[in-house]
Order: C-alpha cells, then structure tokens, then sequence
C-alpha cells in the first residue's frame, strides 16, 4: 500500500458512502447536497490519478453548475422539504438489479486487473490536455460545442410554453 | 498505484447509481443517480488512462472532458423536460403519471 492507495482508499469511501445517501436519503434536498459530497470526493481521486485538469473541470462544471440546476429544479418543483417515505418504490428489484451490475463489473475488472501495480503517468495538466484535445480530438471536440448548442435551443424551446404550444397544436 | 482499487470503487459507484435508477420514484432524484453513474464511467476512463499506456497520451481523460459536457448538456435539457413536466401536471412522480393528453388542454 502506498500513499496514493490509502489516499484512494479513503476518498473512496467517501465517494461511495455518499452516492449511497443520495440514493437512500428521504430529504430530496439533502440528496442534492450528498451529491456535492460525493463528486467533490470523486474530484480528490482524480487529483490522486494525476488527472489535473480534469479534477477542477469536474469541480467547475459539476459541484458548481449541475448540482446547482439540480437544487434549483428541486425547488421549483416543489419538492417536499422535511423527510417523505414514498420517494421509493419497491427496493428488491432494484437491489437485486444495481448490486448485479455492480458485482459484476467488480468482477469484471479485478480479474482484468487483478493486484498489479502501475507508475503513476506524467500529470495531465492543462497544457499537455489541450495538446491532446486540439491536436487528436479536435473534430469530437468541434462536434460538442454543436451539441452543447443544440441542447441549449432545445432546453429553451421545451421550457417555454409559448412555443412549446405552436407545436402541438 | 493499484488500478484495481479505483476500478473497485468505480463499479460500485455505477451500482449505487443503477439502483438509484430504478428505485428512485422523483424525476429529480432519478437524473442525480444517472449523475452518479455518468461519474462511475469517468472514472473508469481516469483510472484507465492511468493505469493503461496508450499510443495517444491522455486520451482517457480527454474522453472524460467530453463526457462531462454531455452530461452538462443531458442535464440542461433533462431539467427543461422535468419542469415542463411538472408545469402540466403538477407532479414529477414518474411512475403515477397518465399518458395522453392532459385535461385541461
């Protein structure tokens, strides 16, 4: 066990003690801020992967954009605010459903990887990550800004009802 | 560094987030698991790009990036849907919800 192990370790458990809240929990708002928990914890593993770049993007984009619009659609929809016992439905079916994946992926991978020990790679900062994104990836890379344009047209067009209507009439 | 042990950890993440799916009965609820399985197959990537020596340095976590953008944007709309949902019929409980035309339209 080396320092990066431990320290993965503990993350991990962090990271997966919360995503359990988030799906357990019968406060909706506190499973959104379990969320926060949870990816800022999986943010640290990136950290300890040597993965910069995409540590900060995750805390940028996720902990400070997505659960941010989560919070907001769990207020204007009016979620209840104390605890509330019918947020789930039966448990078995997805127990049985979710730990199976889960199960099987574990096994999956140990047995790809089994105890084998790997050199951390050179940090992924930002200048060798962009050469890779604009050198390599340039054209997925094009193709996500028109997909990023296109779900803002449609997030706006299904948002307002004005012209949401025309459509079905 | 061990790969097994972020791996390990990932495919768990990815159960939690299968459950989440299925048990959950709030469309809000159900898009922060779907979250949580988005991050599960992040970190697979990470873990990859790590552990495997590619011909193309770190397109694992170049992959990530473009994952965390599709999730941004299945999230913008996800939401635009949940909202708009919940503006016709008053509820975002997915599994009470009739199909067809609401009434008073």
């Amino acid at each position: 066990m080396t320092t990066a192990d431990v320290l993965m370790a503990a993350l991990g458990a962090v990271a997966l003690g919360a995503g359990l809240l988030v799906v357990t929990t019968r406060h909706v708002v506190r499973a959104g801020l379990w969320l926060v928990v949870a990816l800022g914890a999986i943010a640290g593993l990136y950290l300890v992967l040597t993965a910069e770049l995409v540590a900060w993007v995750q805390v940028l984009v996720y902990v400070g954009a997505v659960v941010v619009l989560l919070l907001f659609a769990v207020m204007l929809t009016r979620a209840p605010i104390g605890a509330s016992d019918d947020l789930d439905r039966v448990r078995w079916p997805g127990a049985l459903i979710g730990g199976g994946a889960g199960a099987g992926l574990v096994v999956l991978l140990i047995d790809a990887f089994r105890w084998s020990r790997v050199a951390l790679p050179e940090p992924g900062t930002a200048e060798r990550l962009g050469a890779a994104l604009f050198r390599t990836w340039v054209l997925p890379f094009e193709l996500l800004s028109v997909l990023l344009l296109a779900a803002l047209v449609g997030a706006i067009v299904v948002s307002r009802p004005d012209i949401g209507a025309r459509g079905r009439g | 560094m061990h790969p097994a042990l972020p791996f390990t950890i990932a495919a768990l993440l990815f159960g939690i987030g299968v459950y989440g799916v299925v048990v959950r009965r709030n469309a809000v609820l159900m898009l922060m698991a779907v979250e949580l399985m988005l991050n599960a197959v992040n970190l697979v990537f990470v873990t990859a790009d790590a552990a495997i020596r590619a011909a193309v340095p770190h397109s694992g976590q170049s992959f990530t990036l473009f994952v965390i953008v599709l999730a941004a944007a299945e999230i913008g709309v996800g939401l635009a849907l949940i909202l708009q949902l919940y503006r016709l019929r008053r509820s975002v409980v997915i599994d009470e919800l009739p199909l067809g035309e609401p009434d008073d339209r």
